[in-house]
């Protein structure tokens, strides 16, 4: 008898089992609640949406960095952290599977769970349809974008969450990585870094940043170097997640 | 099945396991004992993959569990100590889990969860989330786990802490009648579990074995293996011991504190003579008859004789804390 699965049967193993885990807590509902509270708060209250009177989604997407500056820690804090707490890292690593299956897993789940969240905004994409007529392909590109920007603040989420039993320590850390990504390219910060530097530095500073790359998407350009640039962030992030997890085995 | 060769495991400046050695075939049950941290429970991480080990070298049914750890890990059932599982799973929920992982499906993952539940006894609670639970079903839900894919090796870190001793019993019989099928290592603070389950016994201390052998063997290792012990009535407990004493073959006798000289009982515990190596030699094994007539000789009553077979927790503190005890 074969007594261990492919790469494919284990990471979709551990995909359900996170998921699942999501929805059978109410926590999974309050958090798309208040995600799309905020969502349609910050565009339609403090971004203007329709005193703006554009057929675009800049003031929706416009708040996205800095909503899942929160968010997305607190979706991703007990991804490792938890299994920590509870022992159950021993069992889930003495199972037939490799540690980058259950991190990709892991990452996955709690990927496609902002995913779903983040289709849940959809009426603002009515909305804007039924006032006008959009660019539709802009908005696939910044929806695309906000994906892709969700996935790398998780991935680093993932990482500070090996870090430390602790789920409040994890969310912390990870908050100020991803806060670092955003205001490195935030424009009142590098307006007044371009006081004391040349501005060659400011924008390779600057070009570190998530807000440099989920700008061009946002406005409907795909660049593969924006594209690119996020998902090496999320690679980066998930080989310092296995790094870190098997640093916690070498003793 | 199990061969652990020369493991040693380095955290730190801390050495916790050094130099350990054993190897455990297919239908053999092997108890692990030791005092805490002695480096049982690291032992067993390095087997079931989930510490690399310093140096040394483990192999399970041939495959080596660091150059291929996933046909390793498949082979094993594991029980780690303080048996975690998912809180918010169901008991059901969680084996389908594992099943999935250890790459069952359809019927086969049905009949293996039927089966696993059925041996641990959780069907009762089988639509329950795991963090409602009593902690003896939560233990048997995480053995459910170990067992769930028929394992030939079974990897038991405490199986039966914190259950009660019914279900303690219950536990001893179920690794008893696996290990006919499987190898099987467990560790355990109790002593009497290793009497009731195991075939052999490995006792480590200090990240080294400190013996190894059958649970026979260990006890016959006791100071009080292969003692006579004589229940008189009608004599003084002075001439009892000083007779006992000069017989051939018996070493020195002593008086036990049990009801001494109360209703005109006495206890007597005769030692065997042992050459240097510990061994008793014909005289000392012929003690009980030489005692029995010796009884008869003073006109003492017999009111009961016995020779020891030794105690494992004797043998346990005598090789576990040489420091206390030697002196």
């Amino acid at each position: 008898m074969k007594k261990h699965g492919s790469a494919f049967t284990n990471i979709s193993g551990i995909v359900r089992r996170e998921l699942s885990g999501y929805f059978g807590s109410p926590v999974a509902y309050v958090f798309l609640v208040i995600f799309l509270l905020m969502a349609g708060f910050l565009t339609f209250t403090v971004g203007r949406f329709f005193e703006r009177a554009e057929a675009s989604l800049v003031s929706f997407f416009t708040w996205h960095p800095w909503m899942y500056l929160f968010l997305v820690p607190a979706v991703g804090m007990r991804l490792w952290s938890e299994e920590r707490r509870l022992g159950t890292l021993e069992l889930l690593l003495t199972l037939p599977v490799t540690l980058p299956q259950v991190i990709i897993g892991k990452f996955l789940a709690s990927w496609i769970f902002l995913a779903i969240a983040l289709a849940l905004t959809c009426p603002v994409w009515l909305t804007v349809n039924v006032l006008g007529s959009p660019d539709n392909g802009a908005i696939l590109t910044a929806y695309l974008g906000s994906l892709l920007l969700a996935g790398s603040f998780l991935a680093i989420t993932s990482m500070t969450s090996a870090m430390t039993r602790n789920q409040a320590v994890s969310f912390i850390l990870s908050v100020m990585i991803c806060l670092l990504l955003v205001i490195a390219g935030y424009s009142p910060v590098t307006d007044l870094l371009t006081r004391w530097t040349s501005p060659a530095v400011v924008s390779a500073v600057a070009s570190f940043s998530v807000m440099t790359h989920f700008d061009a998407l946002q406005r409907g350009v795909i660049d593969l170097r924006d594209v690119g640039f996020f998902l090496s962030v999320i690679g980066f992030a998930l080989f310092g997640n296995a790094v870190i997890v098997r640093g916690l085995r070498a003793g | 099945m199990i061969r652990v060769e020369n493991l040693v495991k380095q955290f730190g400046a801390k050495r916790a396991v050094n130099g350990v050695s054993f190897s455990v075939e297919r239908g053999e049950v092997l108890g692990l004992l030791g005092p805490n941290g002695a480096g049982k429970s690291t032992t067993m991480r390095i087997i079931t993959g989930f510490y690399p080990a310093t140096s040394g070298r483990v192999t399970v049914g041939g495959h080596d569990v660091a150059l291929d750890p996933i046909r390793t890990k498949a082979l094993i059932g594991y029980l780690p100590e303080s048996a975690p599982s998912y809180g918010d799973m169901t008991v059901h929920g969680f084996l389908s889990f594992i099943a999935d992982l250890r790459g069952l499906s359809g019927s086969a993952k049905k009949a293996a969860v039927h089966g696993a539940v059925e041996t641990c006894l959780l069907d009762s609670v089988l639509y329950q989330p795991i963090d409602t639970l009593s902690k003896g079903y939560r233990h048997r839900t995480c053995l459910a786990q170990a067992i769930l894919h028929d394992p030939d090796v079974l990897i038991l870190d405490e199986p039966t802490d914190g259950l009660d001793p019914n279900q303690k019993h219950a536990a001893r019989e179920l690794i008893r009648r696996m290990g006919e099928t499987k190898a099987i290592v467990f560790s355990t603070h109790i002593l009497e579990e290793v009497e009731a389950a195991c075939t052999r016994a490995v006792i480590i201390d200090r990240g080294s074995v400190v013996a190894n052998g059958t649970p026979a063997e260990l006890k016959a290792r006791s100071v009080t293996a292969g003692c006579v012990r004589v229940t008189l009535a009608g004599t003084a407990p002075e001439a009892a011991v000083a007779q006992f004493g000069q017989l051939p073959g018996a070493a020195r006798a002593e008086l036990l504190p049990s009801d001494n000289g109360t209703q005109g009982r006495v206890t007597v515990r005769v030692y065997p003579q042992r050459d240097e190596a510990g061994a008793i030699g014909a005289a000392g094994a012929a003690l009980t008859v030489a005692v029995a007539q010796a009884a008869q000789a003073g006109g003492w009553q017999v009111q009961a004789l016995s020779t020891e077979e030794g105690r494992l927790e004797d043998v346990f503190r005598s090789i576990t804390l040489p420091d206390t005890v030697a002196r």
